[in-house]
């Protein structure tokens, strides 16, 4: 299963490829990095039916995380292919953000500190669903 | 006997001449003591003429006699007199008269034979004393009505220099007065001055205050993000620990593996260290904030200090509205090396620079929601001359121009009352200028955006 973390702090990538080391080895996972909204819609366009979920900060300079959720729905609002399941990260667990992040059709919403063993388990479950 | 009362007649002229002494040289003033002995001037003469009576004596000298006492007498007194000029006239008046008077005395005591024979000479003599006294007497006169006149005049410059006297210690009086209220006024309007000052600070303060309030959740944010990691990469640094020891476990060990996580837990610590230090400078930077400025120059990196506020002012403003995003555009120039400044003061004019960017460009992502993309951008140049340069821009709503001659002046503010101190960019533009001998210039359109221009001299900016 592919996945796109989209997060301007670069470090985010290192510690991703390190929580999910088994899994990547096993192949279970991908990961991808976008460092910006921009970059994740360029890696989109590529990559389009490869990308399953999407992992995205909310709050990044130029495009936030909650404008690259709207491009996403709106450029995938006819399938095929499927659109891939949107989960937004926020250091600001305020109601607005989360009420906005649902408005425009994310899949989920977490807070950071990131709880990667409860993230472990989601995808775990999004990936059986897959396959 | 009847020849005797010669010298009762002799008294009263005694009296007189003492009389005239004392009209004269104003005796009872000048020497009350002798004055008061010369009322006694009589007795001698009365006792000569008493003894003489006793004695059966008779001779025609006794009056010359008491009258030789009388001059004595009075030469005695004008001795005491003689630093007075009339007085030493009249002595000088005397001596020849009675140096005459004498000596015919003593001539008649011892027989009168002589005396009869240069009779006429005799005569002359006296007559020549009697002339020499008068007029010495007369000159003596005019001595002393010189004198007088002469003790008047100076008792009425006396007079005329005791009013100027009193007519200055009035003035000075009336100088020392004005003086007072000068002196009084002057404390006052130092005491006025203090207080401004003190007032200035408390409000240079209060603004530091303020504005730290607004980065208060920046600055959480700023914080908790780098904490995020060192606690994300401790755990992870945790798993790694424990794989590599059931690793170690295994019979058949591979060390490629074990390698690689030894190099990922080194990594990790390194990261750890990292986001450490990410987390320390940004409170290391708000302490430096709110502290009074030491005006210490040292050299600074414009290139960090401006990163840092950039990203400072973004989250503080992030922090009141979620919703808020910008496009943050750094340029900076390589080659920048370092300034001489007062980093806190100077990060104090970024931050504002920068807040009023990103409030330009939230209001008009208000008004304009769509198609518009709020940027701000900071950039750096060393410019060819060596002076350093930073300019601040937003695409923001830009500054009226009304309003632009306005925006250095304290308490200025378009914001409404609550949100601004409206001394920002008055401080800023001290600090600038006052501060580094730098400038602040603005170059603003209305609707487009502004930019704000921080040049910093050569001088200061060379090391």
């Amino acid at each position: 299963m592919k996945i796109l973390v989209v997060d301007d702090e670069t470090d985010v990538r290192t510690l991703f490829e390190q929580r999910f080391r088994r899994e990547i080895r096993s192949g279970q996972f991908s990961f991808s990095f976008a460092y910006s909204g921009e970059d994740a819609l360029n890696y989109l366009r590529e990559h389009a039916s490869e990308v399953v979920l999407i992992l995205s900060d909310i709050n990044m300079p130029g495009m936030s995380g909650l404008e690259l959720l709207k491009h996403i729905k709106q450029q995938y609002l006819a399938p095929p292919p499927a659109p891939p399941q949107v989960m937004m990260i926020t250091a600001y667990g305020d109601d607005e953000s989360y009420r906005q992040a649902m408005q425009l059709g994310a899949n989920d919403f977490l807070t950071k500190p990131v709880d990667f063993a409860a993230l472990k388990e989601k995808l775990t479950l999004l990936a059986s669903h897959e396959n | 006997m009847s020849v005797n009362t010669t010298i009762l007649f002799t008294i009263p002229v005694a009296l007189l001449i003492v009389r005239s002494m004392r009209r004269f040289f104003d005796l009872p003033t000048r020497l009350p003591r002798l004055n008061q002995a010369l009322t006694w001037i009589w007795v001698p003469g009365a006792i000569l003429y008493v003894a003489a009576l006793l004695m059966k004596w008779k001779t025609d000298q006794l009056d010359e006699i008491y009258l030789l006492l009388v001059f004595a007498a009075v030469i005695v007194t004008l001795l005491r007199l003689q630093n007075y000029r009339p007085a030493r006239t009249v002595l000088l008046a005397m001596v020849p008269y009675v140096l005459y008077s004498a000596i015919e005395l003593e001539l008649e005591l011892t027989g009168g034979a002589f005396l009869k024979e240069y009779d006429d000479a005799f005569d002359t003599s006296r007559g020549f004393a009697m002339i020499w006294l008068f007029t010495f007497i007369l000159i003596a006169r005019n001595q002393k009505k010189q004198l007088e006149k002469e003790r008047i005049l100076r008792e009425e410059e006396e007079k005329a220099k005791r009013l100027i006297e009193a007519q200055n210690a009035e003035l000075e009086r009336l100088v020392g007065e004005r003086t007072a209220t000068l002196t009084q006024q002057a404390e006052e309007l130092r005491e006025a001055l203090t207080e401004l000052r003190i007032t200035q600070t408390q409000l240079i303060q209060s603004e530091k205050m303020a504005s730290l309030g607004e980065l208060t959740a920046g600055i959480a944010h700023e914080i908790q993000n780098p904490l995020n990691f060192v606690t994300n990469f401790s755990d992870v640094s945790a798993e790694l620990i424990e794989e590599l020891e059931e690793e170690r476990q295994r019979a058949d060990r591979d060390p490629e593996l074990e390698a690689e996580l030894l190099v990922d837990l080194k990594q990790n610590l390194q990261k750890i260290t990292h986001h450490g230090q990410r987390a320390a400078s940004i409170v290391r930077g708000m302490l430096e904030h709110s502290r009074a400025s030491t005006g210490e120059r040292q050299p600074v990196d414009l290139n960090v200090l401006a990163d840092e506020y950039l990203r400072l002012a973004y989250h503080g403003l992030r922090a009141k509205d979620k919703t808020f995003n910008a496009t943050l555009v750094t340029n900076f120039d390589q080659d920048l090396g370092t300034v001489q400044a007062v980093s806190q003061d100077l990060g104090r004019v970024l931050l504002n620079l920068f807040t009023n960017a990103f409030y330009a460009v939230q209001k008009k992502k208000e008004r304009c929601p769509d198609g518009y993309t709020p940027t701000v951008s900071v950039t750096t140049l060393r410019q060819p001359d060596g002076d350093v340069e930073v300019r601040v821009r937003d695409n923001g709503t830009g500054i009226p121009e009304a309003v632009q001659k306005k925006i250095f002046q304290p308490f200025f503010t378009t914001k409404p009352t609550g949100e601004g101190t409206g001394l920002g960019l008055s401080l800023s533009y001290d600090i600038v200028t006052k501060g580094h001998n730098g400038t602040l210039t603005v170059e603003t359109s209305e609707g487009e955006g502004t930019e704000f221009v921080i040049v910093l001299p050569r001088a200061d900016g060379t090391e």
